[in-house]
């Protein structure tokens, strides 16, 4: 099986140490992994703020640095969302169509194609709040929303309640949308962080230390309000809990 | 038309703390009540996938419905009449009321006459239009549109309403219970019923096969509209129609139950015929309806019932309120519905959403609305009505990220401390993320250096 490793613009250049724990989680779970050098962007940022034509050239980009690989990997749910739903710029050819069926969010490629369900070097003695995208949770599946009645299957939770010490944090509104939404964050700024206060807010209150996620850039969004409220929140990608970080 | 400013408007509305706790509060309430109600109904989605497809089959036959529902009314004694606009709609109910010697309208909520801008018209020719619904009735008295479809006044504190009421029909400025306001609101429209010369309602349902249609109310105040007047004016959507009475029951267990939390309205009325000596007058409007049915991705919007539960979840509306929107209908329903009246005037809409999608999922009869919100996007950047900063921040991202070296130069432009990273990552021509957010911090190396340097021999 060979993996080919997408790490999104924003962790690459923000988030550095996300992209090494997925990296060495999935060589631990025994994969064979490459990460292309010529990776950029999968075009979500362009394509969800309507300009499809400007997001054409990094998709074009994306389709060639992954079209070799039997899977591509991410450790972000809106990034294989849009690849899988969305990446509709280019023309649909035999191999974007391979690419975009076979893009897995991390979480979901661990839980649903490796299968792999224990993480014995995984040890994280918090009390964690769980935060699952918007775009991982109603467009990937990676649980049931609370509006369809929640309860059900869920991906990072099955995976999380194997590390070590971890407890989770119950917050009162546990899908509502952080506010992140991409541009929505800069060009719908009031609400946007009206949501995000309301959101580590929400998580605070449930005696959180640490917010998880699929998703760095909710984190990012999160982390700017939480910082901002002098709430002392911390927040920690989901590969890296689950590859043995410490703290 | 000016365009509407949905992100300028919103920061008024959280501004004012203490009404946007209290309307967040209370619309999750709503919320909430919804998932108990649905969660008690193991054959809950069983019943979406129903209604999905009544509507889908009635819009896609709605001509034959329509005709068929217009000999069955006629049959039982309505009049029927066509309005292919607000304005043919508006000229009716005048033509109507004067032909009547009617001074005075009774109405029920009606989402639909707000749509044709029906209040001013008839005003303008010296009709006094009262409004009966009490949310209603508070926005009418306070000259502001409704900013729920279901609750119209829930962006109001009862302080609010105290001040309202204190200055338009007499109430004591210092008692905002709300047994007292609701009260003194119902004895003050109580003669009016009986005095006006015409009563209006809307329609939740129009049924083909019996000619009849349904209203679901929870006050009363729309069977006294109804029924008090010797005219009876009910203004009805054309995709309000629904092909039998059988099926009715789907959208009757689900209407209230995604509204309000609530298993059903308090009042369900079938209304049939005229009574002796009365007439009543039924108007289908199409005001843009068939164009919709027309539109490949569009058309599903027509679906809607009406309910409000993608307005209750909305995590954006409940922060930013429904005149935000600045049109009639607001909302994750109204941000797809809206485009499509005024598509400059509203093209601000379609933005204000995370298309997080659970508007899609409380929906009862399935519309994909946070998709048909995604397409929109894509509509108004065809048509060139981006904001210029978004559309020239779109393309440099596009440029920089469909090029790995430029990429790559713009993140050692940032590692020299050159602000050109966030700028283009972070989509940020007005600084807007740092407002009321820390931005996060540049790093000394990226990923890819990190890989390089520790995989790269390989």
């Amino acid at each position: 099986m060979k993996v080919g490793l997408f790490i999104p613009c924003y962790v690459d250049a923000f988030f550095p140490e996300v992209g090494v724990a997925t990296l060495e989680l999935l060589e631990r779970l025994g994969v064979e992994v490459r990460y292309p050098l010529d990776q950029t962007c999968c075009g979500q940022p362009m394509a969800n703020s309507g300009c499809e034509d400007d997001a054409a050239g990094a998709e074009k980009l994306f389709v060639r640095n992954f079209a070799g690989f039997d899977y591509t990997v991410t450790p972000s749910g809106s990034c294989a969302h849009h690849v899988r739903e969305h990446l509709t710029a280019v023309p649909q050819s035999a191999k974007a169509k391979k690419v975009r069926k076979h893009t897995y969010e991390l979480v979901e490629f661990i839980h649903d194609v490796l299968l792999v369900r224990e993480f014995p070097w995984a040890k994280f003695p918090h009390k964690v709040g769980l935060h699952i995208g918007c775009a991982t949770l109603r467009g990937l599946h990676a649980a049931v929303p609370s509006e369809l009645g929640g309860g059900g299957h869920n991906k990072p939770l099955a995976l999380l309640s194997k590390v070590k010490g971890i407890k989770f944090a119950a917050p009162a509104r546990p899908d509502e949308c952080c506010g992140f939404g991409g541009t929505f964050s800069v060009f719908e700024e009031p609400v946007s962080a009206k949501m995000g206060y309301d959101k580590v807010t929400d998580h605070k209150n449930a005696g959180a230390e640490y917010i998880v996620s699929q998703d760095m850039s909710c984190l990012m969004h999160q982390k700017g309000c939480a910082e901002r409220l002098g709430l002392g929140l911390k927040f920690i990608h989901i590969a890296q809990v689950l590859n043995g970080a410490r703290a | 038309m000016k365009r509407v400013d949905h992100a300028e408007a919103s920061s008024k509305f959280i501004a004012a703390k203490e009404h946007i706790e209290f309307h967040d509060m209370r619309l999750w309430d709503l919320r909430l009540k919804r998932d108990r109600e649905a969660n008690a109904l193991p054959e809950w989605e069983q019943l979406r996938s129903l209604a999905s497809a009544v509507k889908e089959h009635t819009l896609s036959h709605l001509a034959d419905y329509l005709e068929q529902f217009e000999s069955r009314a006629t049959a039982n004694g309505m009049r029927v009449h066509w309005a292919r606009d607000g304005a043919e709609h508006n000229q009716i109910v005048f033509d109507l009321l004067s032909s009547h010697g009617a001074r005075t309208l009774v109405k029920s909520k009606s989402m639909l006459t707000d749509e044709c801008a029906m209040g001013p018209f008839l005003e303008q020719r010296g009709v006094e239009v009262i409004e009966t619904d009490l949310g209603e009735r508070i926005q009418q008295l306070d000259k502001e549109p409704p900013s729920h479809i279901v609750v119209p006044a829930v962006h109001k504190l009862r302080g609010d309403v105290a001040q309202v009421f204190s200055r338009t029909i007499g109430t004591d400025p210092k008692n905002s219970d709300v047994a007292y306001l609701a009260e003194s609101q119902r004895r003050h429209t109580r003669p009016y019923y009986l005095s006006a010369g015409a009563g209006m309602t809307g329609a939740n349902f129009a049924v083909a096969e019996t000619g009849t249609f349904v209203v679901c109310t929870n006050e009363g105040n729309a069977d006294l509209s109804a029924n008090l007047p010797k005219l009876h004016i009910a203004s009805i959507g054309i995709e309000k129609m629904i092909p039998r009475i059988e099926d009715l029951g789907v959208f009757v267990r689900m209407l209230s139950r995604s509204a309000l939390g609530s298993p059903i309205t308090q009042i369900t009325s079938h209304f049939r015929g005229p009574r002796e000596g009365a007439e009543m007058h039924v108007i289908l409007v199409d005001n843009g309806r068939s164009e919709r049915l027309g539109m490949a991705d569009f058309w599903y919007s027509l679906k809607c019932i009406r309910c409000g539960a993608c307005m209750n979840t909305c995590p954006v509306y409940r922060r930013s309120g429904g005149l935000s929107y600045g049109a009639t209908y607001s909302g994750p329903i109204g941000v797809i519905i809206d485009p499509a009246f005024d598509l400059r005037k509203y093209s601000s809409l379609p933005f204000a959403s995370t298309l997080n999608g659970s508007c899609t999922n409380v929906c009862p009869v399935k519309i994909n609305i946070h998709e048909q919100i995604y397409k929109w996007r894509q509509i108004i950047n065809e048509r060139n009505m981006l904001p210029m900063a978004k559309k020239q921040a779109m393309r440099v991202a596009g440029k920089v990220l469909a090029s790995p070296k430029i990429y790559r130069a713009a993140l050692q432009a940032a590692n020299a401390g050159i602000e050109y990273l966030p700028r283009f990552m972070l989509y940020n021509p007005l600084n807007a993320w740092g407002r009321q957010r820390e931005v996060p911090k540049g790093r000394k190396s990226s990923f890819r250096d990190w890989y390089l340097k520790n995989r790269g021999k390989k």
